[in-house]
């Protein structure tokens, strides 16, 4: 099964779901903070804010937003070219005692969200840190699950998940290739 | 990149480089915790043939961040043994498995042999080599230029460079690491550059440089607008002393080339002054000059931490052998 | 022995024939070689006059781990040569007739080269008192070329004090020009690339005024100066006029000054630093025309071995000089021969005959190739491209800047007074 998997539709009900379970799961949104993890996580914590600032009227979805750069928390630094560095930028408020949802494309091994959790150690101490993703395409290399999926998709190791989103990509797609068995 | 000997051989693509990841190494900075695990189980030596507390300790402060180890080797003296103690050293730390060695050198041209002899596998930092290269200290010196002047349209400095900015390079250019590597860097992000000095202080052989050349403050002031004008320490006793004459005094020194209150009116509302530190107060730059509102000094100091910061990354935290 | 199909300096073809130590027939006249004479086909290659180097440092006594009379006696050889003049600046500095003696009867001693002690100008080199010349002169070593070399003269005084008191015994003065002030530090030639690389710069005024003053107080005091190692345009120029004035000097030029320049400092790698530096493409350009048309009457060495933590070093920290006595035939080809501006009789000329007059050694060196006389030959294979590898040098010294460089020559016998000193292997079980 290679090809779109998921269309612009598709994608934007998702995350609909996905800002109403956060919602329904917290409480409300009063102490909420979404974090996206670039490059596409953070154009993805931006849609989910504006969804939930649609049903919540005093949520700010500019400030409650923020960026989360997990480069440097990788450990996986010695077997990768270097990677440049992308910009880690915190609500005003910042994190401590908020429940922070952690926001990224495609949830695999694990290791990036170990990476992030780190990062956010050292930034503050959120009462809770949740995890939404748009994709989950299982291989878990950690102890990691998801608290918000937008669609699990069984693939291959050898296969890859490409997202692309409008804001980086010029199109909202989410896409099967290669891979074949 | 495997080292960092000099600004000469840096791309444009590579300074922006360092210096857009110097922001976000910046932006760490100000936080609560400002150590990073970036660079945990990598070692970082500090081989310092040449007295300098301010640069070792940037560098060793730049390190503890990033979580590498660090050991402070201080091998001053050595020039009387005439120098085989460069080769014995590096083999020293070879043996000791460092990842990088940023080194200080009073001879020109021993990073480049750290580098290149053979004897050593971790990456090279110049931290100052005799009168030829000073790299982090003219990509401080940009960065802060950048964070100064390059970000009239509020929209950040990420992937910028220097172009169309004007800088006056002030002193003994002829003895000058920092003159050097700053000259190549400038050029390399667009701004031109100015070199200001007697010509006893200029090297003979730079009739090639990109740059144009003033023989008094006053002239360079009138030439252009100068949106930053940085003094180089000038070495009193090497200067006057021993037959060197290469001006007939400081008092003259100052009457031509000194920055005071009145030459520092003279530039436009944003200009910036800069040094590299330490400074002769009274001899090149009056002390109102130096503590002036215009004056980034201090700040050029705590912009030497992130710009290491981000040196030592680019060079320890990717694959071997991968850019 | 009969030397078959040799050319004689790359013009005529024929034989050699040599016994005893001398030459006793040519092309020419009849071979009355006895059947049992050993015979040595000498096809393709060139016969020169035994090589005569003006300026090695064979450094013995004092810095053995860097050279000895015999390690350096061992290059000479299998460079072609079979004469050098050792400088001075040995420790004990070559001042008295005592070291002068023990120089000269040690390289009696090893037998290779005929090794000619250069004396001092001043004692110890410091340009402060003459030493005494007229004992070196009369000494058993004979000495008639005199030279503080590694360092200058400078002091004018001394300078015409000393070229006149050598004109009792027909001595020259050997100047290494170098204005000490002007070079205080100085690491490099002082030009576009010293400015770059922030290596502290060394003017080729340096040269070229010390050069100027000395010409002139030759000329004044009618005496013969010899210049080393020119290295830039404007000296050869202050010679050429010279010359033209009449006045009695003679200059060399070295292999490197004919093939470097400044632009190999760029590795900071102190095998290339050397005194004078290496200076710009015009100023080699301007060494090699001088050579040409006779301004520069001779190639030395100026063979200059360094052990080797004096050159593993930071630039800055290294020592001067560079190995010259294996590569020069291969270099003087490259750069003269091959690219026209030298026959081999020139090379002869200007590595054998002039060198050995100017030396005052031209009663046993640098002789017309003759019958009667002795037979000091260096036969040269231009054909014979070689690599230089600085670990099979007989030098005891490593400091050799072509390594890893193609030369396209090289000598492949030398014979002291019809004596093989080195063979190429190809020549093996020939003298057997």
């Amino acid at each position: 099964m290679t090809g779109t998997i998921l269309g612009a539709r598709d994608i934007d009900r998702a995350l609909t779901r996905i800002a109403h379970e956060i919602l329904e799961r917290n409480g409300g949104a009063a102490t909420i903070v979404l974090l996206g993890i670039p490059t596409r996580g953070l154009p993805l914590a931006e849609r989910l804010a504006a969804k939930i600032a649609t049903v919540e009227q005093d949520f700010d979805a500019h400030a409650r937003c923020g960026a989360l750069d997990i480069t440097m928390y990788r450990d996986d630094l010695y077997r990768q070219p270097t990677r440049p560095i992308g910009p880690t930028t915190l609500p005003p408020q910042g994190i401590d005692d908020a429940v922070v949802i952690l926001v990224d494309d495609v949830f695999h091994t694990g290791r990036t969200i170990r990476a992030a959790l780190d990062a956010i150690k050292d930034l503050g101490r959120p009462q809770s840190v949740q995890l939404a993703v748009l994709v989950d395409r299982g291989h878990r290399e950690l102890p990691i699950r998801a608290d918000f999926v937008g669609k699990n998709i069984p693939t291959s190791r050898a296969e890859r998940v490409e997202v692309h989103l409008s804001q980086v990509d010029g199109e909202d797609a989410v896409i099967l290739a290669g891979g074949e068995r | 990149m495997k080292h960092l000997l000099g600004t000469q051989d840096l791309s444009r693509d590579e300074a922006v480089l360092i210096l857009d990841t110097a922001s976000q190494m910046a932006a760490t900075q100000e936080r609560e915790i400002r150590k990073l695990p970036t660079l945990r189980g990598k070692t970082v030596v500090n081989l310092f043939f040449e007295d300098s507390t301010r640069t070792r300790i940037s560098f060793e402060a730049a390190a503890k961040r990033l979580s590498a180890d660090v050991i402070n080797f201080s091998a001053k003296g050595s020039s009387v043994s005439k120098g085989e103690s460069l080769k014995d050293t590096a083999l020293t730390l070879q043996a000791m498995g460092a990842d990088a060695v940023v080194i200080r050198h009073w001879a020109s041209g021993a990073a480049y042999q750290l580098a290149h002899g053979g004897w050593l596998h971790g990456s090279v930092l110049n931290a100052g080599d005799g009168t030829h290269e000073h790299p982090t200290q003219a990509l401080l010196d940009a960065f802060t230029m950048r964070k100064h002047l390059a970000d009239s349209d509020g929209g950040g400095t990420d992937g910028k460079g220097l172009d169309g900015l004007r800088v006056a390079i002030v002193g003994d250019v002829l003895h000058s690491r920092v003159a050097r590597s700053n000259m190549h860097l400038l050029t390399t992000l667009g701004a031109s550059v100015a070199l200001v000095a007697p010509p006893t202080l200029l090297p003979v052989g730079m009739d090639d440089w990109p740059v144009e050349v003033f023989h008094g403050l006053d002239a360079a002031l009138d030439a252009q607008p100068v949106d930053a004008v940085m003094m180089l320490r000038v070495q009193r006793e090497r200067m006057t002393g021993g037959g060197a004459s290469f001006f007939p005094s400081p008092a003259e020194y100052t009457r031509m080339f000194g920055l005071d209150i009145q030459r520092m009116a003279r530039l436009p509302d944003h200009g910036i002054v800069m040094h590299p530190g330490p400074m002769n107060r009274g001899l090149e730059i009056s002390a109102e000059a130096a503590d002036s509102a215009r004056s980034v000094i201090v700040e050029q100091v705590a912009n030497g931490v992130a710009v290491r910061m981000a040196a030592l990354y680019l060079l320890l935290a990717g694959r071997e052998g991968a850019s | 022995m009969v030397f078959e199909n040799v050319s004689f300096a790359g013009q005529t073809e024929g034989y050699l024939l040599v016994e005893d130590g001398i030459i006793t027939g040519m092309q020419g006249t009849a071979i009355s070689a006895p059947a049992s004479a050993r015979r040595l086909d000498a096809s393709g290659l060139i016969a020169l006059p035994g090589l005569v180097d003006l300026h090695t440092h064979l450094r013995e006594p004092g810095r053995e781990d860097a050279e000895t009379i015999e390690t350096g006696s061992r290059a000479a050889a299998r460079g072609g040569w079979t004469a050098v003049h050792a400088m001075a600046n040995t420790d004990p500095v070559a001042d008295t007739a005592g070291v002068v003696e023990q120089v000269w009867s040690r390289g009696r001693e090893v037998g290779l080269v005929d090794v000619f002690p250069v004396g001092a100008v001043t004692v110890g080199l410091k340009g402060e008192r003459l030493s005494e010349m007229g004992a070196m002169a009369d000494s058993r070593a004979r000495v008639r070329a005199f030279s503080d070399d590694g360092k200058c003269v400078y002091d004018p005084v001394i300078m015409r004090r000393a070229l006149e008191y050598v004109k009792s015994f027909d001595g020259v003065i050997i100047q290494h020009a170098q204005d000490l002030r002007l070079t205080e530090g100085s690491q490099m030639h002082e030009g576009e690339v010293s400015a770059e690389l922030g290596l502290a710069g060394w003017p080729a005024v340096a040269e070229e005024s010390i050069v100027a003053r000395d010409v002139l107080l030759a000329g004044h005091v009618g005496s013969r100066v010899h210049l080393q190692h020119l290295s830039t345009a404007g000296s050869v120029d202050i010679v050429r006029w010279a010359k033209s004035r009449g006045i009695q000097v003679t200059a060399e030029a070295t292999p490197h000054h004919l093939l470097l320049t400044h632009e190999e400092a760029r590795t900071y790698d102190p095998l290339f630093k050397v005194n004078p530096p290496l200076r710009t493409a015009e100023d080699v350009e301007a060494v090699r025309a001088g050579l040409a048309d006779g301004t520069i009457d001779i190639v030395a060495t100026d063979h200059a071995p360094h052990a080797s933590q004096d050159k593993d070093c930071e630039w800055a920290a290294a020592s001067f000089g560079m190995l010259g006595l294996e590569t020069a035939v291969g270099i003087v080809q490259q750069t003269m021969v091959d690219t026209g501006r030298m026959t081999w009789g020139q090379v002869a000329l200007r590595m054998s005959h002039l060198p050995a007059r100017i030396g005052r050694v031209e009663h046993v060196h640098g002789r017309r190739m003759a019958q009667g006389q002795p037979a000091n030959v260096t036969l040269v294979d231009p054909a014979s491209p070689w690599t230089v590898d600085a670990a099979t040098l007989a030098s005891r010294s490593r400091n050799t800047p072509y390594a890893g460089r193609v030369l396209p020559g090289r000598a492949v016998a030398t014979f002291l007074r019809g004596k093989p000193t080195y063979l190429d292997p190809r020549f093996e079980g020939v003298f057997a």
